[in-house]
C-alpha cells in the first residue's frame, strides 16, 4: 500500500516537474527550432512545431557575415582567463578570512559586495579615459581585467563559504605534524576544497560571458566576444527572426553545453554558505 | 589558534584582493565624483569648468528622477518576490522522488546560461510581439486580441523576462539548501501527523532562511544594475526607465558627463540604502 | 564579364607588389544595415584594388552610435573610418574631430554627389563625410488595396487624402492596416517621423530664440493627427514598430500605406523578402492642405574618418572605393540595379538603366523636396529636418520619443504627451546651458 501511493506520488511528482521544467525551458528550445527554420516559416501563423523543412542555411549566412570562430574564442579567453585570475587572487585572501578570521571579516566581505553596486553606465566615461591612456581598449587583457575585478567579489565570497565548511581540527592536525602554510594550502586545503573552486570556476565562467555591458563597449575589432556578435544581429532590416535565433543559438551554445556537462556540480556547489 | 605569525601571513594573503577591489571601487568612485562636480559636456568641448552642487540638484529637481527610482524599487522587488516565491516551491519540488531528475534540473537551470541581450530578444520578438510573437497567435488561437505586452504591460513584462533570467539561480541555492535539510527531521514530523503546510512553515521555511537572505542579496545587486534587458525590449519608454537607465540617457545620449556622473553617485546611494534596509532586516542570518 | 573579371586580376596582380608595401588593416564600424552588409561582402574587391584588408565591426544603430560617439568624444581611435549620419557630421565636423575629405582625387568626382547630401555632409563648404547612401521619405502604398478602396493616389497627396485611405483600406479581420506608421520611441525612430509630421503642419522645435515650441497649437494639431491616424488605422503595437518592424509587416502585406525612408522601396519591391513586391506604388510624402513643407526628411548614412587615425591615407582610400561610381555599377552588375544604394549620386539617376527601377524617380523627387538649411514655415535657429543638429538633440529627441511613445500605447492624451515633452526639452537645454 505505502508502496503504491509512493510510485504514485512520484508518477505525479514527475509529470509536474517535467512540465514545469519544459516551460521554462521553452524558449531556448523554441529559439533554437527557429534557427533551423525560414525566414517566412518563422513567423508562419499557426506557428510550426517540428514539421517544417529544416534548414542550415541561417547559420551560413550568420557565419559568411561574421567570423563566428574569432568571437567565440575571445569570449573563452576573456570569460576563462579572467575566472582563473580572480579564483588565484581570491583563493588566499578566501583562505585567510576563513582561518584566522578577524572582527572585520565580516565588513570586509561585505564591502566587497558592495564595489559591485558602482552603476556600470555612470563610470564608462571614467573607465574608457583609463583605458585609452593604458592603452587597453580592443585588447583581450583588458577586459579580462575588467571582468575579473568585477566578479572578485561573487568569487571571494564563495571560496570562503567554502573555505568555512572545511574544519580547523584537520589544520590543526597537520600543524602538529609540522606542515608548514605551503602545505596546508597545497595538500590539505585544496583537496578539500575543489568541489567549492569547481562551482565557483563554473558560476563565474557563466557571469563573465554573459557580460554584456562592459565586453560591448570596451572593444573593437580585435577583443569582441559574442555579446558583440549578437549585436549586429539585433534588428536588421526586414525578416530576421531565423537569423537572430541562429545568432542566438551560436552565442549561447557554449555555455550552454558546458553548463549541462557540469550542472550536477553547481547544483551541489552553488551554496554561498547557505547551508547550515 | 591564531597566532601572530598566521594574522600577518593572512593579511598578506588578503592584501592582493583587498588592493585590487579598493583601486577598482576608488578609481572609477573619484573620477565619477570628480565629473559629478563639472560641467562636463564631450561635444561641446568637454570640460566647462566647476559648477558646484549644480549637476546634483538638477538630477534631483528633473522631472523623471522620482519616477526612475519607484521603477527600479518595483522592478527589483517584482522580481525578487516571483523569483524567491517559485524559487523555493520549484526546489521543493525537485526534491522530491522523480524519474529523470537530473533532465528536468538542466532544464529548469537553462535559462540562467542565456546572455540578457539574448533573452531580451528571443521575448520582445518571438514571443511578446504583438504581431508574430508566439504570444499573440496563442492568444488569437483562444480568440482574444492579443496584448501588446511591451507598451501596455511593459513592467510586467520585463520583470517576466528578468524572473525567467534568476529563477533557476534561486532555485539552485534553494534546492542545495533543502538537500542539506535533515530528512529525519522532516518524516518525524510527518509521523506525527504534521500537516504539509505546517511542516513546510514550521521546519523547510526557516532552515530556508539563510538560503533566500542569500538570494535576495546577490540578486538585488545584480538587478540594481539591469540594463541591456530595458535597452533591447522598451528603451526606457512606458514607465520601464530606471535609475540605471536614467544614467545611461544622461551620459551616452544626452552626453552630458557632468549631470550623468552625479546620477551615478546617487545610483550608488540607493544602492547602498537597499543594501543597509536588506542587512536589517535579513542581516541576522547572515552572521558570516 | 568574364575579360572584365581577367581585367581585375591583372590589375590586382600588378598593382599587390605596389600596394603591399603600405598594406594596412582597416577597422570600420558599420550599421547592421541591408546596404553595409552587401559592402562587406564586396570587401574583397577593394583589398583586390588597393592591398589593404578590413575588420569589420558591425552593430546595430543604437549600439553603434553610442560606440561611435563614445569612441570620438574621447579620442579613442578604436576606429579608422566610422559609418555616422547627417545628423552627427556637422556637429562632428565642427568640433574638428573628422578628417576633411575636399581632397579626394579628380576622378571621385565630388561635384557629382547630389546637392542636398553634400550640403548636409559639409560645414562651411567642408565636406566631413561620404554618403554611401542617402535616403528621403514618401509614401509607399498597395496599389491593389488603393484599387479595391475605389481611390487614386495623387503624386502629392495631402494629410486628409492619407487619412480617408487609411480608413477605407483598414480590414482588422483579415489583419491589413490601413497605415503602418513609426511608433517606436528613438530620435531616429518615431521622432524623425513625428518631426516630419509637425513640419508638414506649420510647427517647429524651437524659436529663434531656442525657445521650445511644443506648447504651440501646431504641435497640438500634429500630434493629434498622427495619434489618430495610427492609434485607429494602424496595426496593433504600434508603439513599439520602428522602421524594421514596419518593413517586415509590410512585406507580409499587412499594410495599407507606410510612410517611411526611401531606401524602404528596393526592400518592399524584392520578390525575395516581400509577398506584396508587385503591387507597391510611391508617392511624396504628405503636407496638410496649404502648409508650405511636406513631411520628408533627408538623411544620408555616410563614412567619415575620425581625425587623428594613423590610417588616414588608407581610410581614403576606402571611401574613395566605397563611394565611388564604380562601387555602384559593381553592385549593379552582382545584385542588379534596384539593389544598388540610393540617393548618394546624381549619374545615378541620369543613368537610363537605374531610371527603370521603379522607385528611382519618387526617391529623387522626394530627395530634392527636402532642404535641411531650410526645414519648417516659421524661421529657426537649427539646421535638420528630422532633427536638430545640435549635441543635445539625441537626449532631447528620445526623451520626447518616450513620451509619444506612451501616448499612442494609449497610456496618455496627445496634450499630456506634449506638456511633459516641452518640460524635458526645457529641461534638457537648461542643462545644456540654453
Amino acid at each position: 500500500m505505502a508502496r503504491a501511493v509512493t510510485t504514485r506520488r512520484k508518477a505525479f511528482n514527475t509529470l509536474l516537474a517535467w512540465s514545469i521544467g519544459l516551460l521554462i525551458f521553452f524558449p531556448i528550445l523554441w529559439t533554437i527550432l527557429t534557427s533551423f527554420k525560414t525566414e517566412a516559416q518563422a513567423i508562419s501563423d499557426p506557428p510550426l512545431f517540428l514539421f517544417f523543412d529544416w534548414t542550415l542555411e541561417n547559420y551560413a549566412v550568420v557565419q559568411e557575415r561574421s567570423d563566428y570562430t574569432r568571437f567565440l574564442w575571445n569570449s573563452i579567453i576573456i570569460a576563462g582567463g579572467s575566472t582563473v585570475l580572480g579564483i588565484l587572487i581570491a583563493v588566499p585572501a578566501a583562505w585567510s578570512m576563513a582561518f584566522v578570521p578577524s572582527k572585520r571579516t565580516k565588513d570586509i566581505l561585505l564591502w566587497m559586495l558592495s564595489t559591485k553596486m558602482l552603476p556600470a553606465v555612470g563610470v564608462l566615461y571614467p573607465i574608457y579615459i583609463l583605458f585609452i591612456e593604458l592603452g587597453l581598449l580592443d585588447t583581450r587583457l583588458g577586459l579580462t581585467i575588467v571582468l575579473m575585478l568585477i566578479n572578485l567579489p561573487i568569487i571571494v565570497w564563495m571560496l570562503y563559504t567554502y573555505f568555512k565548511e572545511i574544519p580547523g581540527e584537520i589544520l590543526e592536525a597537520a600543524r602538529m605534524d609540522g606542515a608548514g602554510l605551503k602545505e596546508e594550502i597545497l595538500f590539505i586545503l585544496t583537496p578539500m576544497a575543489i568541489p567549492g573552486i569547481a562551482s565557483t570556476f563554473l558560476l563565474n565562467i557563466i557571469l563573465a560571458w554573459n557580460e554584456a555591458f562592459w565586453t560591448l563597449n570596451l572593444t573593437a575589432a580585435k577583443a569582441a566576444p559574442l555579446t558583440a556578435f549578437i549585436a549586429s544581429y539585433s534588428s536588421p532590416e526586414g525578416l530576421f527572426y531565423a537569423k537572430l535565433s541562429a545568432a542566438a543559438t551560436m552565442a549561447i551554445a557554449p555555455i550552454l553545453i558546458l553548463g549541462w556537462f557540469s550542472q550536477k556540480q553547481l547544483v551541489r556547489g552553488l551554496t554561498f554558505g547557505a547551508v547550515k | 589558534m591564531a597566532t601572530q605569525h598566521s594574522r600577518s601571513a593572512a593579511r598578506i594573503m588578503m592584501a592582493p584582493a583587498v588592493i585590487l577591489l579598493l583601486g577598482w571601487m576608488l578609481v572609477p568612485l573619484t573620477m565619477t565624483l570628480y565629473f559629478s562636480f563639472k560641467k562636463y559636456l564631450p561635444l561641446r568641448g568637454g570640460d566647462l569648468g566647476w559648477v558646484g552642487f549644480d549637476n546634483y540638484v538638477r538630477f534631483v529637481s528633473s522631472s523623471t528622477f522620482w519616477p526612475s527610482v519607484q521603477t527600479t524599487l518595483i522592478i527589483v522587488g517584482g522580481v525578487l518576490l516571483i523569483t524567491v516565491i517559485l524559487g523555493v516551491l520549484l526546489a521543493i519540488l525537485l526534491d522530491q522522488p522523480m524519474w529523470g531528475q537530473g533532465v528536468v534540473r538542466i532544464l529548469v537551470i537553462a535559462p540562467f546560461f542565456v546572455m540578457p541581450t539574448v533573452s531580451a530578444l528571443v521575448w520582445k520578438n518571438m514571443f511578446m510581439d504583438p504581431v508574430n510573437g508566439l504570444f499573440a497567435h496563442l492568444w488569437q488561437a483562444f480568440g482574444a486580441q492579443p496584448v501588446e505586452w511591451l507598451s501596455n504591460a511593459s513592467l510586467f513584462s520585463i520583470i517576466l523576462i528578468v524572473s525567467w533570467q534568476w529563477l533557476p539561480f534561486a532555485t539552485l541555492i534553494l534546492l542545495t539548501a533543502i538537500q542539506s535539510l535533515d530528512s529525519e527531521q522532516l518524516e518525524a514530523a510527518e509521523m506525527d501527523g504534521a500537516p504539509p503546510l505546517s511542516r513546510f512553515a514550521h521546519i523547510i521555511l526557516p532552515h530556508l532562511a539563510r538560503a533566500i537572505t542569500i538570494v535576495v542579496l546577490i540578486q538585488t545587486i545584480f538587478l540594481l544594475a539591469i540594463f541591456a534587458e530595458i535597452f533591447v525590449t522598451t528603451g526606457g519608454s512606458f514607465g520601464t526607465r530606471t535609475l540605471t537607465y536614467l544614467i545611461y540617457q544622461r551620459v551616452l545620449e544626452s552626453q552630458n558627463v557632468g549631470l550623468g556622473s552625479a546620477g551615478g553617485v546617487y545610483a550608488i546611494i540607493l544602492a547602498n540604502i537597499v543594501a543597509i534596509f536588506l542587512m536589517r532586516i535579513v542581516g541576522k542570518n547572515l552572521d558570516a | 564579364m568574364f575579360i572584365k573579371n581577367a581585367l581585375c586580376a591583372t590589375t590586382a596582380l600588378v598593382m599587390l607588389p605596389v600596394a603591399a608595401a603600405h598594406a594596412e588593416t582597416l577597422t570600420i564600424a558599420t550599421v547592421n544595415n541591408g546596404d553595409m552588409i552587401r559592402m562587406q561582402g564586396l570587401t574583397e574587391d577593394f583589398t583586390a584594388k588597393t592591398g589593404h584588408t578590413v575588420e569589420w565591426v558591425t552593430l546595430e544603430e543604437n549600439v553603434l552610435r553610442q560606440r561611435v560617439t563614445q569612441d570620438i568624444a574621447t579620442k579613442g581611435g578604436q576606429f579608422d573610418i566610422m559609418t555616422i549620419g547627417m545628423y552627427e557630421t556637422p556637429i562632428w565636423g565642427k568640433q574638428g574631430w573628422l578628417v576633411s575629405l575636399d581632397d579626394l582625387p579628380e576622378s571621385y568626382d565630388t561635384q557629382d554627389i547630389l546637392p542636398a547630401m553634400r550640403g548636409g555632409l559639409s560645414v562651411d563648404g567642408t565636406l566631413y563625410a561620404a554618403p554611401f547612401y542617402g535616403e528621403s521619405s514618401m509614401i509607399m502604398y498597395r496599389t491593389d488595396l488603393m484599387e479595391q478602396a475605389g481611390l487614386e493616389m495623387p503624386d502629392a497627396p495631402t494629410w486628409d487624402f492619407v487619412a480617408d485611405a487609411a480608413a477605407k483600406m483598414t480590414d482588422q479581420d483579415n489583419e491589413i492596416y490601413g497605415v503602418c506608421l513609426r511608433g517606436k520611441a528613438g530620435w531616429g525612430e518615431n521622432m524623425a517621423f513625428i518631426t516630419t509630421v509637425a513640419n508638414s503642419f506649420g510647427a517647429r522645435w524651437f524659436d529663434e530664440n531656442w525657445t521650445p515650441q511644443l506648447d504651440s497649437d501646431e504641435w497640438k494639431e500634429a500630434v493629434n493627427f498622427y495619434n489618430d491616424l495610427l492609434t485607429n488605422y494602424g496595426p496593433p503595437g504600434a508603439s513599439t514598430n520602428g522602421f524594421n518592424e514596419n518593413l517586415a509587416l509590410f512585406q507580409q502585406g499587412k499594410c495599407g500605406m507606410w510612410i517611411d525612408a526611401t531606401v524602404a522601396a528596393s526592400f518592399v519591391t524584392n520578390p525575395e523578402d516581400s509577398t506584396v513586391a508587385d503591387k507597391v506604388g510611391f508617392a511624396l510624402a504628405p503636407n496638410k492642405d496649404g502648409v508650405s513643407k511636406r513631411a520628408n526628411w533627408l538623411w544620408a548614412w555616410a563614412l567619415a574618418i575620425p581625425a587623428g587615425t594613423q590610417k588616414e591615407a588608407a581610410a581614403k582610400q576606402f571611401i574613395e572605393w566605397a563611394t565611388s561610381k564604380d562601387y555602384l555599377s559593381l553592385v549593379a552588375e552582382k545584385e542588379g540595379w534596384a539593389n544598388v544604394p540610393p540617393g548618394s549620386r546624381t549619374s545615378l539617376y541620369e543613368n537610363p538603366e537605374y531610371a527603370k527601377v521603379p522607385f528611382a524617380k519618387m526617391t529623387l523627387d522626394s530627395i530634392n523636396a527636402a532642404d535641411p538649411n531650410n526645414p519648417t514655415v516659421e524661421p529657426v535657429p537649427y539646421v535638420g529636418i528630422q532633427y536638430v543638429a545640435i549635441p543635445e538633440w539625441a537626449g532631447i529627441g528620445t526623451s520626447a520619443g518616450q513620451e509619444f511613445s506612451a501616448m499612442v500605447a494609449g497610456q496618455q492624451t496627445p496634450e499630456q504627451a506634449l506638456e511633459k515633452a516641452q518640460t524635458l526639452v526645457t529641461e534638457e537645454m537648461e542643462a545644456a546651458g540654453y
